[in-house]
């Protein structure tokens, strides 16, 4: 085996591309180098840090080759819409099967229901009224592998997440359709994709009712103008703005409404905060006990997309730090920016408005006042008044990390 | 590289396309820990999850495995696939 060390250099590098194959990068991003190894990541997490193309997909991150999760190099953020070929990708189970249009089938029932349905692909695109909107998608366990102390999972850095423009339809037109009874509680989504032993549990969620109704809750078919990317959940996906991508089901093929809570491990068990530590607002009711709840909206947060760690630049030369602010779909109030380490915060310029579930660009530009070292920071709050923290809320799955980032340059 | 690519090119189906080029480092067990462990998923997931679980984190994950995700480990393998973790891939 080559010395994987110097391999993952010549990768950082671009000088190989990693089994990418038939499918080598139709672009470079400006030949700039992509963000392979994110410091603070636990050492094996590095060591297996490597570019690597799925089938369709730009090389990116990969954390597991099976379940495929791969995240989305952070050079790729400076844009508003984040590409569908390098958008991240992410499955608990391994069984995938791609599903066509034509087979593609969708139950809609449950004990909640009046009539139960079965809609076609033609049925769901043309029998409901097609909405557009900009969502951010964004793993709960984004930035998991930066927490200290290191816990078990997918060891994400900053780059499990996503902001696209979605069209679908919207989930309460299709379960009006069905008729929704008044004791109803919660709807139950399961998508194609499935355990390869029948012995482990299928990855099946559900949602609040009332935010399976929420006007913005849409079953998506479409992903900035182009079809949903086999690994993005071809070809109909759930699209629940504000809340982390948990919810958001792949492959959709089941949407049942109940009148009790649904037992599965994936709600019961999995994708659980402790109560009361995260500062959300929207919650889980139906599925909260003493110690925990389910994990819900997105917390404030944001990050500097164009500057890397130990960046060296000319004294006297005007640094522009741009990057993205997001929450869970209140919108940002201000993203403040700091270049000495914290002790004074200014404000960034907020970049176009695409609405309260998509990511804010943002970006600052000053000239140091001094040689050497400086600390980039970048604090946002929403119009909530909450903000981002400086120490991690610890949790054992590592969900909800929003700490302020803190990147180092050098001026010279 | 060039196994690599070749592999890729062949593999249809995708999520395997790269995954034999996960090595775990050698060590008594490490055949067992193969053996039942790829059935669901790939290897890297191993050393991804180091080098900061303890002896308890290794045998909380196979546990967790076996008991929740339903791994059909048999019983008398479990002791020794955790000792391999811990071993080569534990926080000391």
């Amino acid at each position: 085996m080559t010395n994987r060390r110097q391999f993952l250099k010549d990768v950082a590098k671009g000088l190989v591309a990693v089994g990418a194959g038939a499918l080598a990068p139709r672009f470079t991003l400006g030949g700039e180098d992509l963000s392979v190894a994110t410091p603070g990541l636990p050492s094996g997490t590095l060591d297996e840090s490597i570019l690597h193309a799925l089938p369709g997909k730009q090389p990116l991150i990969k954390r597991a080759f099976r379940p495929p999760n791969y995240e989305t190099p952070v050079e790729y953020f400076n844009e508003p819409f984040t590409r569908n070929d390098a958008f991240f990708v992410r499955y608990h189970l391994s069984n995938i099967p791609e599903v066509s249009t034509a087979e593609w089938k969708l139950e809609v029932g449950g004990d909640s229901v009046e009539r139960p349905l079965t809609l076609s692909y033609d049925d769901l695109t043309k029998g409901f009224e097609q909405v557009d909107i900009a969502a951010l998608c964004l793993c709960s366990g984004n930035r998991r592998g930066l927490s200290e102390p290191h816990v078990p999972g997918i060891e994400w850095a900053y780059g499990a997440m996503g902001n696209a423009r979605w069209k679908g339809v919207r989930l309460r037109d299709v379960l009006a359709k069905a008729g929704v009874k008044k004791d109803a509680l919660e709807v139950v989504l399961d998508g194609t994709d499935s355990p390869v032993l029948s012995t482990t549990p299928d990855f099946v969620k559900s949602l609040p009712v009332w935010k399976a109704l929420d006007e913005n809750t849409l079953l998506a078919f479409e992903m900035n103008g182009g079809p949903l990317p086999h690994w993005n959940g071809f070809p109909v996906r759930l699209v629940v703005p504000g809340w982390t991508a948990t919810y958001w089901t792949k492959h959709v093929a089941s949407v049942q409404v109940v009148s009790q809570p649904f037992k599965g491990f994936w709600v019961n068990t999995a994708y659980r905060i402790p109560r009361g530590k995260f500062p959300v607002v929207e919650r889980f009711l139906s599925q909260e006990s003493e110690a925990s709840t389910p994990i819900t909206e997105m917390v404030v947060c944001s990050l500097i997309t164009n500057i890397k760690n130990g960046q060296r630049f000319r004294f006297g030369q005007r640094v522009e730090v741009k990057g993205i602010a997001w929450d869970g779909g209140y919108g940002m109030q201000v993203v403040e920016v700091s270049t000495d380490g914290g002790r004074s915060w200014r404000p960034a310029d907020l970049g176009r408005d695409y609405g309260r579930f998509s990511w804010r660009q943002w970006s600052y530009a000053f000239k140091a006042d001094r040689k050497g070292a400086h600390a980039v920071m970048a604090k946002a709050t929403n119009r909530m008044g909450s903000s981002q923290t400086f120490d991690l809320i610890f949790n054992p799955a590592g969900y909800h990390n929003n700490v302020v980032q803190k990147i180092d340059v050098h001026v010279a | 590289m060039r196994k690599l690519i070749l592999s890729t090119l062949l593999l249809g189906s995708a999520a395997l396309a790269g995954e034999d080029q996960v090595k775990l480092k050698e060590g008594p067990g490490k055949d067992l820990v193969v053996a039942n462990c790829v059935m669901c998923h790939s290897l890297d997931y191993i050393p991804m999850n180091s080098v900061f679980l303890d002896r308890k984190g290794w045998e909380a994950s196979v546990n967790k495995m076996v008991k929740v995700m339903g791994a059909p480990i048999p019983p008398e393998d479990v002791p020794k696939i955790q000792e391999y973790l811990v071993t080569q891939y534990g926080k000391k």
